[in-house]
């Protein structure tokens, strides 16, 4: 019986900032000073702030402490777990008010606004004991189903809820499964798109790795409704901690009896397999998966038929998401009604947001559909650091677009961003100030697309690599007002004749910057300038010889020798060799070095 | 698992556990002074009698064990305070394991402040 839980964080962000030395610090010490029958530490899953990792949190005063180093462990356990003293200096800084007082995490800026359903877990229970998930009411929801509901009933009680996906593509998941229940087929499929390619995501990461049994539950429930035993999760090689905790989660399900057959002695077989992807952004479109499950390349295929009715090995198969699974046993426990309590119009519930970029508080967020976005940019994320002015969010990655500061005040659910030709897309969420240019975004992610275009139709395999072609002009210097129309056109070519989601959503980012930023385009082939200082070529670094007192700083630090000059005589800056590090702008003490 | 009971088993089992990890702080707090005093005068036996006894009865969800630095009375040490929600702090001094327990079911469970042990009942205040 312990009387304290020392919950350390086992996430990929905290491992990789050095949490499992901590941990075994920890173990250490307590082993050290006599605490072990006391104090129970627990390695979880991530809290969503995986910048100010390893994080530690102590039990029952619920201190959230940050950027733990071994070092700090011994006055740790000493003052706080003996003595009861929370060491403040080393407790999450949002959790210390300017008058010194502790909050609980709760309370904190980052937390207060946001409300955890697919996040429940992540971060209180060990994933890896599946008895910890259990205490917390997991498995509940599948006993209720097989014991208590018809599969007609648990469609019916998904469609209620309004729940969509949270993949991307934001369909009704209670229709998707309704749609595939009445085929009749010897074998059906649940299948689990944890492919997560969208650069910056990491929600689906931190579901599998924090609470996994939370997708087993799901899709053995998903199984019960359609009438299928087997389940797929496809999930990236990339993410070890991930399919570790995958392993071990399927592992105990087993050994528990709630995989395998016979579950609850209800006569309900149910059944998962994992399958790794080699990480190809295009895997994650259904029908790619489906065929990368089966052992071919991951290619796209048209539509119909729909997985629906021939999806994996051929048989009627559903997909969705990891977030859109974490979300369903609390909905069977709490109710259709609960869930579509929360959100806006046809957006309910709530949605994980990977918030990150030019953002104060960067890490998951969790908050109602509907949420302003100012909410999540100001009280949230704390606005962007050092003073600098916000200037868009970008959001959906690759297939999304960009939310200009004007919009600042636009309720975030699916239905309001489309208006705006956004998609809140799997959750990516990169916040952009005045430095950053719009043209190079767009370049950014762009060159993603055209890398991970699977070839197979013409519009999307040469459509992306021209309107790249043109890009690199445009933010080379050598764009002409003639180019941007071209641009248009091809992005609306591209998007009306590419097979998948893939080629059909990659202009995008294009297309929403040409929009809101046309300016900033036009500045880059008229002006020949890059408003926001960051497309090279189009810079200039110059040298005031009013203001220079050669002292030679520089031309020191210059990587290629482009400065020259006699000492305590103005130096000049040779254009044609400067390389546009900014390296002599940083060091000149005297702001004679100008960049426009 | 052949039945929902056997769930029910697991989760009765480990939901103290569990609880202990609520943000929640609307129920009673059960608070030791583990100062160096506090350890010294036997601190650490009475804080985990109470973490115990809280968990086996099935206390968990409205009540909350922890410690804090010392309370300033060294010499009536050790000392546990209990605060609940809309009634006076209760300060028990120079408490032991056995006290613990008897706190545990006479004021936890039933609600009735052992008086014999509090500080009132010394004359200090
Ligand atoms: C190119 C491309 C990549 C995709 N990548 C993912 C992904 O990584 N994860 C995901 O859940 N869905 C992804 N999708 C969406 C899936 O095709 C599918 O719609 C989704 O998994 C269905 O689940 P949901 O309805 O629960 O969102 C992608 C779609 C396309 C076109
Ligand atoms: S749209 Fe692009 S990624 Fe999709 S099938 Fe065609 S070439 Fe492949
Ligand atoms: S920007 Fe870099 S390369 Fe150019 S002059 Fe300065 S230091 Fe040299
Ligand atoms: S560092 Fe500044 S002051 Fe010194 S030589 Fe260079 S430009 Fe002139
Ligand atoms: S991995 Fe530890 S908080 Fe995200």
């Amino acid at each position: 019986m312990y009387r304290s839980h020392v919950l350390i964080c086992g996430g990929t962000g905290c491992t990789s900032s050095g949490s499992q030395k901590v941990r075994a610090a920890l173990i250490d010490e307590i082993r050290k000073q006599g605490l072990e029958d006391e104090v129970n530490v627990v390695e979880t899953g991530c809290h969503g702030l995986c910048e100010q990792g390893p994080v530690m949190v102590v039990y029952p005063d619920s201190t959230f402490y940050a950027q733990v180093k071994p070092e700090d462990v011994p006055e740790i356990v000493t003052e706080h777990l003996l003595k009861g003293r929370p060491v403040t200096r080393l407790i999450y800084n949002e959790a210390v008010t300017d008058e010194g007082k502790v909050l609980s995490l709760n309370d904190t800026d980052f937390y207060k606004k946001q409300v955890r359903v697919a996040l429940r877990n992540c971060g209180v229970i060990d994933p890896e004991n599946i008895e910890e998930y259990i205490g917390t009411g997991g498995y509940q929801a599948l006993g209720k189903v097989l014991t208590e509901m018809t599969p007609d009933q648990v469609i019916q009680e998904v469609l209620d809820s309004g729940l969509r996906g949270r993949g991307g593509g934001g369909f009704p998941t209670g229709l998707k499964w309704k749609l595939c229940a009445p085929n009749k087929a010897d074998q059906k499929f649940v299948c689990c798109n944890a492919d997560e390619g969208d650069p910056g995501a990491f929600m689906d990461r931190s579901v599998l790795e924090g609470d996994p049994h939370s997708v087993l539950e799901a899709m053995a429930i998903a199984g019960y409704a359609i009438g299928a035993n087997q389940g797929y999760i496809y999930v990236r090689a990339e993410y070890p901690i991930a399919v570790k905790r995958l392993e071990i989660a399927i592992k105990q399900a087993h050994e528990y009896g709630l995989l395998g057959e016979d579950i609850f002695g209800t006569g309900f077989n149910f059944d998962i397999g994992l399958r790794l992807g080699a990480g190809a952004f295009v895997c994650g479109e259904e029908t790619a998966l489906m065929r990368s499950i089966e052992g071919k390349r991951g290619e796209p295929r048209p539509r119909p038929p729909f997985p629906a009715v021939k999806g994996l090995f051929d048989k009627p198969t559903i997909l969705n998401n990891v977030e859109t699974y974490a979300n369903i046993p609390e909905i069977i426990n709490r109710g259709a009604a609960w869930f579509a309590s929360m959100g806006v119009g046809k957006s309910k519930g709530t949605k994980v947001f990977a918030l990150g970029g030019k953002i104060t508080n960067t890490g998951l967020v969790e908050i109602p559909m509907g949420t302003p976005l100012r909410t999540i940019i100001e009280d949230i994320g704390g606005g962007c650091p050092n003073g600098k002015k916000f200037k868009a969010v970008q959001t959906g990655g690759p297939s999304g677009g960009c939310i200009p500061a004007s919009y600042i005040d636009i309720p975030v659910d699916y239905d309001h961003l489309a208006e705006i030709g956004c998609i809140i897309g799997s959750g990516g969420m990169i916040v952009m100030d005045e430095d950053n240019c719009m043209v190079d975004i767009a370049k950014f992610f762009l060159e993603f697309t055209v890398d991970e275009s699977c070839g197979k139709c013409t519009a999307c395999r040469i459509g992306t690599r021209r309107m790249l072609e043109i890009l690199e002009k445009i933010t080379s210097g050598n764009g002409t007002m003639e180019d941007l129309d071209k641009l248009e056109q091809l992005a609306y070519y591209v998007k009306n004749n590419s097979l998948c989601g893939l080629g059909q959503t990659a202009p995008n980012p294009v297309i929403s910057t040409l929009k809101f930023f046309r300016d900033e385009y036009i500045a880059h082939i008229v002006d020949k300038k890059c408003p926001a200082h960051v497309c090279k070529s189009l810079l200039q670094y110059t040298i005031d010889p009013a203001k220079c007192k050669g002292c030679t700083a520089c031309a020191r630090q210059c990587p290629v020798s482009a400065i020259s000059g006699k000492v305590k005589e103005p130096h000049v800056i040779d254009q044609s060799k400067c390389i546009k590090c900014g390296a002599c702008m940083a060091t000149c003490k005297f702001g004679a070095i100008s960049r426009q | 698992m052949k039945s929902l009971a056997e769930l029910q088993a697991i989760r009765e089992k480990m939901k103290n556990t569990m609880s202990m990890r609520d943000e929640d702080a609307s129920g009673i707090r059960v608070v030791v002074g583990m100062a160096t005093c506090g350890i010294a005068a036997g601190a650490r036996p009475v804080l985990n009698e109470f973490a115990k006894l809280v968990q086996e009865k099935g206390l968990s969800d409205r009540v909350k064990v922890s410690q804090t630095g010392c309370i300033g009375l060294c010499q009536y040490e050790p000392i546990v305070e209990v605060f609940e929600p809309g009634r006076e702090k209760v300060t028990y001094i120079k408490m032991d394991a056995q006290k613990a327990a008897e706190v545990v079911e006479r004021h936890l469970e039933a609600g009735h402040v052992v008086e014999k042990y509090t500080m009132a009942k010394s004359g200090l205040k």
